[in-house]
C-alpha cells in the first residue's frame, strides 16, 4: 500500500542522513581549522556551508511536496513535520561551523598557538558526538540515543564554563592575547550553541517517534491551533 | 461534558452475521463525532442504529443498549418520536419530487402542524439554518429536483432540521458533492453543532480532521479506537488505527 509514498519517505530519510553527514563534515573541518589554525581549511569550510544550505532546501521542498500530495497523518505527519524542523537546526550548525572558520581567518598569523585552547578540543569532541548521535538517532529511530543526546548537553555546558574560566585566567596572565582570547570565547559559545541545536534535533527525533513535544503535549493540542 | 447518547455493550446481527461487536461509546452533546473505517466495518450500521433505521431490515437483531438522554431507544418508545428527535441526512441527496417549500414543510405537517404562518416560519428558519435561504428564498415553489447536488443536500439538511431534532446523523453527506459544495456542508455542520449533536460517517479522513471533535475507528464490526480527533490522527494508540489512517491497511 502507498508504495510511492513509502519510496518518497525513504528518500526523505536519505536526505536527512546526507545532510547530517555534511554537517558532521563541516564540524570536522571547523575543528581542524581551529586546532591547527589552518586557513585553507577554514576558507573551504565557509564555502562548504552552501552545500548544506542547498541540501536543506531540497529536503524542505520534498517535505512540502509530501504534505501537499499525501496529506499525511499520524507517524507520517510527525516524521515530515519533525524533519522540517530538524533541517533548520542542522543548517544552523552548518552556519556556526562557517562562523568558527571565519574567526580562525581573523587570527593574527604570528599569534601564539595552542595556549588558550585547553578545553576547546574537548568541547569540539563533545559537540561532534552530540551531532553524530542526534543524526544516528534519527536514522535508527533510536529513542534512547535521542534522550542520551539531550542529557549530554550538560557536559558541553560544563565545558563552556571551564573554557570561560580558563580564558579569564589567561587574559589576566597575558593581556597581549586579549583579542584572540575573546575570539576563542566566541568560538566556545558557537560550540555550546551547536550542542543546543543537536539537542533540538534529538527532541524532534523523540517527537517523531512518540508524539511528545518537550513533555508538554503534542501536535494539535494547543487551543489556538484548533481553529474551530 | 454531557453524553447525549450512550451506547452500551451493543451487538448487532443480520441473521447469523454479527455486524457490530460489543460497542461501547458515549456521544457528547453539541459535539461532532465522526465514525471512520473501511467499507463493511459497521460504521453506517451503528449510525442507523441510533434512530432505529435498522428496524426496517429483516433479520436484524440488537443486543445491549443505546440510551438517548438516559432512555433506552430499544425499549418501549415511539419510534416516530425517536426519529423526530434523531434526524438523518444520507449519502446521496434525496429530496422529495415536490417543491422546495413542500420538502421542508413535509416533516412538520406529518407531525400535525397545519398553520400556514407557522409552516412559513419553519421553512424560512430551517433553510436559514441550513445556509441555503438566500439562494432559494425567491424560488420556493420550484421543484427541488431542479437544484444542484450541493443545494439538494443542504435542502435535505433543512428538511431534517424542520422537525427540530436534537441529534443529526449524517451518512457520508458530502461523498457525492464537489469540493465547493463539500466546503459549504462542512461549514454548515460546524455551525449546526452549536444547537445539535452530530454524528457523521465519512470516508474522507481529512474531513473528519477538519470538522469532528471526536473520532471512532471501526474495523470488522469492532470499535478499535475512540479519541479526540486530533489525538487519534496524530498519535493513534492502536496499530490497526495507524495502519488505516496512514493508508497502510490491508
Amino acid at each position: 500500500m502507498r508504495a510511492r509514498f513509502e519510496i518518497q519517505l525513504e528518500k526523505l530519510n536519505q536526505g536527512v542522513t546526507e545532510m547530517g553527514a555534511l554537517v558532521e563534515e563541516a564540524l570536522e573541518h571547523a575543528i581542524d581549522a581551529l586546532v591547527h589554525e589552518n586557513r585553507e581549511v577554514a576558507e573551504k569550510n565557509i564555502e562548504f556551508d552552501r552545500e548544506i544550505d542547498q541540501k536543506m532546501k531540497e529536503i524542505e521542498t520534498l517535505c512540502l511536496k509530501l504534505l501537499l500530495s499525501q496529506q499525511p497523518v499520524a507517524r507520517d505527519l510527525r516524521l515530515i513535520s519533525a524533519v522540517l524542523k530538524m533541517v533548520s537546526d542542522l543548517e544552523r550548525i552548518g552556519d556556526q561551523c562557517a562562523d568558527i572558520s571565519e574567526i580562525v581567518l581573523t587570527f593574527p598569523a604570528d599569534s601564539e598557538k595552542g595556549l588558550e585552547l585547553k578545553y576547546i578540543p574537548l568541547m569540539a569532541d563533545a559537540t561532534r558526538k552530540m551531532v553524530t548521535e542526534s543524526v544516528d538517532a534519527f536514522v535508527k529511530k533510536d529513542l534512547e540515543l535521542a534522550k542520551a543526546v539531550c542529557e549530554y548537553d550538560d557536559v558541553v555546558d560544563d565545558l563552556f564554563d571551564s573554557v570561560r574560566r580558563n580564558l579569564i585566567t589567561a587574559i589576566r596572565e597575558n593581556m597581549e592575547n586579549g583579542e584572540k582570547i575573546i575570539d576563542i570565547l566566541m568560538i566556545a559559545k558557537y560550540f555550546e550553541r551547536i550542542g543546543d541545536h543537536a539537542v533540538n534535533v534529538a527532541k524532534w527525533v523523540i517527537f517523531s517517534i512518540t508524539g511528545e513535544r518537550n513533555g508538554c503535549g503534542y501536535i494539535g493540542h494547543d487551543e489556538d491551533m484548533k481553529g474551530k | 461534558m454531557t453524553a447525549k447518547i450512550n451506547i452500551k455493550n451493543m451487538n448487532l446481527f443480520y441473521t447469523q452475521f454479527q455486524a457490530l461487536k460489543n460497542v461501547n461509546l458515549d456521544i457528547e452533546k453539541n459535539e461532532i463525532t465522526a465514525f471512520i473505517g473501511p467499507s463493511g466495518c459497521g460504521k453506517s450500521t451503528l449510525l442507523k442504529s441510533l434512530n432505529r433505521m435498522n428496524d426496517l431490515i429483516e433479520g436484524c437483531r440488537i443486543e445491549g443498549e443505546i440510551l438517548l438522554d438516559g432512555q433506552n431507544i430499544y425499549g418501549k418508545i415511539d419510534v416516530n418520536a425517536l426519529r423526530k428527535r434523531v434526524g438523518m441526512v444520507f449519502q446521496k441527496p434525496n429530496p422529495f419530487p415536490m417543491s422546495i417549500y413542500e420538502n421542508v414543510a413535509y416533516g412538520p405537517k406529518t407531525h400535525g402542524i397545519r398553520s400556514k404562518v407557522k409552516l412559513d416560519e419553519i421553512v424560512e428558519t430551517s433553510l436559514k439554518n441550513a445556509a441555503i435561504w438566500d439562494e432559494l428564498k425567491d424560488r420556493l415553489k420550484k421543484n427541488a429536483l431542479s437544484l444542484s447536488g450541493g443545494q439538494q443536500q443542504r435542502l435535505c439538511v433543512a428538511r431534517a432540521l424542520a422537525v427540530e431534532p436534537e441529534v443529526l446523523l449524517m451518512d457520508e453527506p458530502t461523498s457525492a458533492l464537489d469540493p465547493i459544495s463539500t466546503a459549504k456542508i462542512e461549514d454548515l455542520v460546524l455551525e449546526l453543532k452549536k444547537k445539535y449533536t452530530i454524528v457523521i460517517v465519512t470516508h474522507n479522513m481529512q474531513q473528519a480532521t477538519r470538522i469532528s471533535d471526536k473520532t471512532a475507528f471501526f474495523l470488522l464490526g469492532e470499535m478499535i479506537e475512540f479519541n479526540e480527533t486530533e489525538t487519534l490522527f496524530s498519535i493513534p494508540k492502536d496499530k490497526r488505527t495507524e495502519d488505516y489512517i496512514t493508508g497502510r491497511f490491508g
